[in-house]
């Protein structure tokens, strides 16, 4: 109980703006770094403690509170049109439906001319529909201590509206399932100076890399574990990540150069992984060490 | 099935600049086509990152399982490029070896390019009982020494699977870390030491 009220304080401060919290911050850091890098022997109890601790969140996920603010974020009228993504965003059910939006996506979206997943689509309504810039999204697109972009509240608040729903990515669509096949190619790919591909790591069972287990997202038991994984809240650093910034630091571990924020290349690789995923119920949004 | 493949391998290196994406309706194409659009230089992870090698691109090409014919001959020309030390010494010092097999860091975006590469053994191996902190994508290298002895021949090996895991499994999930130059010749040494040497706690 005492870890909930630490965690909701830490939250709310968490989501005041960077400038009011700065003191604060600057105080932190060696708080913070003595958390990222455990003794061995320390790992294991933290795992056990981790445990206990989910199990306590279980009812409480603290992504329900970045829920919270996405939804006021969702309703309200905002950017440069002064539109809300209520009234002007289709994720792909109707314009302003949530309900199971997110289980039904990566999709393919006619008037982008694009296969994207939720993160992409969201972006796509508030540049075309509420007028912000995509550079200055891009620009920014994860969070950190002292900052936790707009997007992810968003993506967070439109992931919790399909929880307990079974995963269904339209994998009849052709352009649904060329993205899949060319996402599953980008996933066995091999390049860069250590011969490294998303499969080098999560192309086989039971596997993992240190204590880190590792997903087989070529089944769909273990895709769904990368799937509700993400967007998820992150106790390490206290952040809410988002599925787009989880990709990117699988490639930063491959070795490679960096995807662009909701690229296609992403949306193809969540194509894959959801896809395989289909017919397994999403619990998210996530909760991780 | 064969001429396409010896060509892969002399394409390459122009493959991802000399294939248009609109070559064929091929799906690999288009994930090549995507990576090459949808990335962006980052750090020391410069886009030519995104292109195959020969190596790579059979591996790629026929799903980390090459014909047996071909993987011997790619094989032995890996093992060629080994380059041992000067000296004929492969042993060093398996407390370095240690500190290094402990280091995962190396060749991110994230990573200055000014300091050392880690050795990443850890990450993917058991090696001394002490760290119980170990991934399990390669095999355990608990008591590698005392299964197999410290004989010259087992040094070599040892160093030129260090050097270049490919030498001896063409499509292996290792890096090959002294072809790419993350590890430098004492550094393999030093590891070599900490798998062999009968006083590293490998082999007690």
């Amino acid at each position: 109980m005492k870890y909930r009220i630490a965690l909701m304080a830490a939250l709310a401060l968490a989501m005041l703006p960077a400038w009011a919290q700065s003191k604060k911050a600057a105080a932190k850091p060696p708080a913070a770094k003595a958390a990222q890098a455990p003794a061995a022997e320390v790992k294991d109890a933290a795992t056990l403690e981790f445990e206990k601790f989910r199990a306590e969140m279980e009812d409480s996920n603290p992504a329900e509170l970045f829920e919270m603010k996405g939804e006021e974020q969702w309703k309200s009228k905002r950017g440069p049109k002064n539109v809300s993504l209520a009234e002007s965003c289709d994720l792909g059910l109707g314009i302003g439906k949530i309900e199971g939006a997110y289980v039904r996506m990566p999709r393919y979206f006619a008037d982008a001319d694009a296969v994207m997943d939720a993160e992409r689509r969201i972006v796509w309504c508030m540049v075309e529909k509420q007028g912000f810039k995509f550079d200055d999204i891009a620009s920014k697109p994860f969070a950190n201590a002292n900052f936790t972009p707009d997007i992810t509240n968003l993506v967070t608040y439109v992931a919790g509206h399909s929880r307990n729903m079974k995963l269904d990515v339209p994998l009849k669509d052709p352009k649904v399932r060329e993205a899949y096949e060319i996402g599953k190619e980008i996933a066995a790919y091999r390049a860069g100076p250590y011969d490294f591909s998303c499969n080098t790591c999560h192309g086989s069972d039971g596997k993992r890399i240190r204590m880190q287990n590792l997903p087989n997202l070529s089944t769909p038991q273990g895709a769904l574990k990368g799937v509700q994984g993400w967007p998820g809240y992150r106790m390490t650093g206290g952040v809410m990540l988002t599925h787009q910034w989880r990709m990117g630091d699988c490639f930063r571990q491959q070795r490679f150069p960096q995807p662009k924020y909701a690229s296609d290349a992403v949306a193809y690789l969540l194509t894959y992984m959801i896809g395989n995923a289909n017919g397994q119920v999403y619990k998210g949004p996530g909760i991780k060490r | 099935m064969t001429k396409k493949i010896l060509l892969a391998l002399l394409a390459a290196p122009l493959l991802t600049a000399a294939l248009p994406a609109s070559a064929d309706g091929d799906y690999r194409t288009k994930a090549i086509a995507t990576l090459r659009k949808d990335f962006q230089p980052r750090g020391q992870a410069s886009l030519d990152r995104l292109a195959e090698d020969g190596l790579q691109t059979v591996c790629n090409r026929t799903g980390n399982k090459p014909p047996e014919y071909l993987a011997k001959q790619m094989e032995a020309d890996q093992l060629a490029g080994v380059k041992f030390p000067a000296d004929g010494q492969l042993m060093g010092d398996w407390k370095e070896g240690e500190k290094l097999a402990q280091s995962g860091r190396g060749f991110t975006w994230t990573d200055n390019p000014g300091l050392p590469v880690g050795g990443n053994c850890y990450n993917c191996h058991q090696i001394a009982p002490k760290e119980t902190s170990f991934g399990t994508v390669g095999p355990s290298l608990f008591r590698f020494g005392k299964l197999r002895g410290n004989t010259p021949d087992m040094q070599k090996y040892a160093y030129s699977k260090i050097y270049n895991a490919k030498a001896f499994n063409l499509c292996s999930e290792m890096p090959r870390f002294g072809h790419a130059g993350a590890l430098g010749e004492k550094q393999i040494k030093d590891l070599v030491a900490l798998l062999l040497d009968p006083e590293s706690p490998v082999n007690k």
